[in-house]
């Protein structure tokens, strides 16, 4: 693997964020069709066929690549949608399908063998032996890893596999391992594994009340806020509790994913890609987010040795974080 | 259908694990999973003991699983799992796709819950590996399972999360660790002061999690002892029993006579609040929001 070659993977959730990542650097940029094959089922998000296609013609022009996420578990009586979705991915000609299910992946490399498998994050794969599986049954070439592996466990599962490994670099923070949490799904009945979804904006409800504002998921108070408190989107794990008296952040606090001054070292260790979350974000966010990573990863492939990050990039991405706030998250192993 | 009981989740010190398996051996229940499933740094109990455990409990006349655990992440993690996986005497639970590798085509096991089998076509591909037992994913509703068992070619016996606290996440953080201001590599082991974990509240109070380790549970108790007639329905094998610190004997006491038809539901139902550390949940199996409670 070259590490000159690390791929920046952006984030499209409509044809308007496609065109943004691939004018401002992206080399490969990653959509989900308008359904529950994909792990970011939001109203208004996503891409018909038609809107693929032209997705697809767009970067390929420009010589980048397009990946397509499937990565919901197929639920026992929509097989046919997510196997529709897979014959449509190799019809719209897509560099990849980013996809969790086994079973899925059997039907894909069956019929589609010319089709390039990605394990997604929601495959949970943390060591080699899972990523092996995969490869050998289904011949995975990348797999994406859970934002769960300290940077030291990444290098020791690369050296287990010949699968290239993507790693998540900037963006929203899951804190549980991808594809074994149904926090969501027990609070109000859909998850990321079952309908591509957490912490749905339809079980959302704001409300003032004389304590403060208060946001609720399915009417479970997830956090209330002070007046001078900047209020948050609720995702369950995000909000503020009460264990044995003490109210805080007992799960993670509202924070983003910043991994850019770990650069070098990603470089250095041969990781492929470097993805960034935020599908369900904006055009601006998109925007912002791919000038920034494009710059800094020019910058440290002309000279890693003295690559440094600079404060403008900072501010930059301090905009577009969750709760303004930044992390290294598990790579940076004390997090744990 | 059979009655299991599932790995201890929580972190109990050796003696209490050790009279736990005791009162088990003697305990109206047919399967037992062993083995710590939620974070290696629990080491009271080494597998070799889990072993040792086992061929007592064998000889009780009980078939004996030996579970691994979920979230592998370290060379050591890896290392435990070889060992599990090549262990030649007892059937493993395969709680992860790297477990599925080591046992595939080489020895019968159970596909464990956190594979995320939700439909036909994997639960085929594991049976075709080997897979003689499967459990459904928390999260499945009946009507999912039917659906699935309807479609398969493969007959893997189903088993079901019947009671206990649902374990709803992992992580590689510790909550327990955090809670107390300490680094999952310090812990200083304080999952030992929480036999049935660290309860979670919300901001008025309302039970809504409980924090494991780096595991995350459920407040509520997933309950289905008044819907064994619905299990048996759809075409469960095998209904398991989540340990908890008091009262499990008890618990698939109640399960047995209920699966006997010795208890109406509703009689196991009064019956088992009085044991249980929480009340009752059962919104998954109706595909509702998992904390709902459908009494039919």
């Amino acid at each position: 693997m070259q590490s000159d070659k690390i791929e920046l993977v952006c984030p499209a959730g409509s044809l308007p964020a496609l065109k943004t990542a691939i004018d401002h650097g992206a080399d490969c940029v990653y959509m989900g069709f308008r359904d529950d094959t994909n792990a970011r089922n939001f109203t208004g998000l996503n891409f018909s066929f038609d809107n693929a296609k032209e997705g697809v013609r767009y970067a390929h022009a420009k010589g980048r690549k397009v990946l397509l996420a499937l990565n919901t578990y197929p639920q026992a009586d929509g097989w046919q949608r997510w196997k529709t979705a897979i014959d449509n991915a190799a019809e719209l000609g897509m560099d990849a399908v980013i996809l969790a299910d086994p079973g899925l992946m059997q039907y894909a490399a069956k019929n589609h063998p010319d089709l390039r498998l990605h394990l997604s994050v929601q495959g949970s794969a943390t060591n080699y032996e899972a990523i092996n599986f995969y490869h050998e049954m289904f011949g995975i070439r990348r797999a994406v890893v859970p934002r769960v592996l300290a940077l030291a466990q990444v290098e020791q599962l690369m050296a287990g596999t010949p699968v290239e490994i993507e790693l998540f670099g900037f963006g929203g923070l899951c804190v549980m391992v991808e594809g074994r949490c149904a926090l969501s799904s027990y609070a109000t009945g859909d998850s990321p594994n079952t309908r591509g979804v957490c912490s749905p904006p339809k079980s959302v409800r704001w409300q003032e009340t004389p304590k403060g504002l208060e946001s609720r998921l399915n009417g479970i108070l997830i956090d209330r806020y002070d007046p001078e408190e900047k209020a948050g989107y609720p995702t369950l794990c995000k909000g503020r509790f009460d264990v044995e008296g003490e109210t805080y952040y007992a799960i993670e606090e509202p924070t983003s994913l910043n991994t850019l001054e770990l650069l070098p070292k990603l470089m250095s260790m041969g990781i492929a890609a470097i993805k960034i979350e935020g599908r369900q974000r904006s055009p601006a966010y998109v925007e912002q987010v791919t000038r920034v990573w494009r710059q800094a990863i020019d910058s440290c492939r002309r000279d890693t040795q003295s690559f440094a990050v600079k404060p403008a990039w900072m501010t930059e991405l301090g905009k577009v974080s969750e709760g303004q706030q930044q992390t290294l998250g598990a790579y940076y192993r004390p997090w744990k | 259908m059979k009655l299991a009981i599932g790995p201890v989740l929580y972190y109990w010190d050796r003696d209490t694990l050790l009279n736990f398996y005791d009162q088990m051996a003697d305990a109206p229940v047919d399967i037992i999973y062993l083995g710590e499933t939620v974070c290696s740094r629990r080491h009271l109990l080494r597998l070799q003991d889990y072993l040792d455990v086992a061929e007592r409990l064998v000889a009780a006349g009980k078939e004996v699983v030996i579970a691994t655990q979920t979230l592998i992440e370290s060379e050591y993690d890896v290392k435990t799992l070889r060992r599990i996986a090549g262990n030649e005497k007892f059937r493993v639970e395969a709680n992860d796709m790297g477990a599925v590798r080591l046992l595939a085509n080489k020895t019968p096991f159970v596909a464990g819950s956190t594979l995320n089998i939700f439909n036909s076509q994997t639960l085929d591909l594991l049976a075709g590996l080997g897979a003689t037992r499967w459990v459904m994913p928390v999260e499945m509703s009946r009507v999912a399972l039917a659906s699935v068992l309807q479609q398969r070619q493969s007959t893997p016996e189903t088993e079901v999360f019947a009671y206990g606290r649902l374990p709803l996440a992992f992580s590689a953080r510790c909550f327990t660790a955090r809670h107390h201001n300490l680094q999952k590599d310090d812990c200083q082991f304080k999952c030992l002061d929480y036999e049935d974990g660290l309860a979670l509240k919300t901001r008025e109070g309302q039970p809504f999690l409980t924090l494991n380790g780096i595991q995350t549970q459920s407040a509520l108790v997933h309950n289905l002892i008044g819907e064994l007639d619905s299990l048996q329905d759809a075409g469960v094998d095998v209904v398991r029993v989540s340990p908890q610190a008091h009262h499990s004997g008890e618990i698939l006491r109640l399960f047995r006579e209920c699966m006997e038809q010795r208890l109406t539901p509703a009689q196991a139902l009064s019956q088992i609040e009085g044991l249980m550390p929480a009340a009752s949940c059962n919104g998954y199996w109706h595909d509702k929001p998992g904390l709902e409670f459908i009494n039919r």
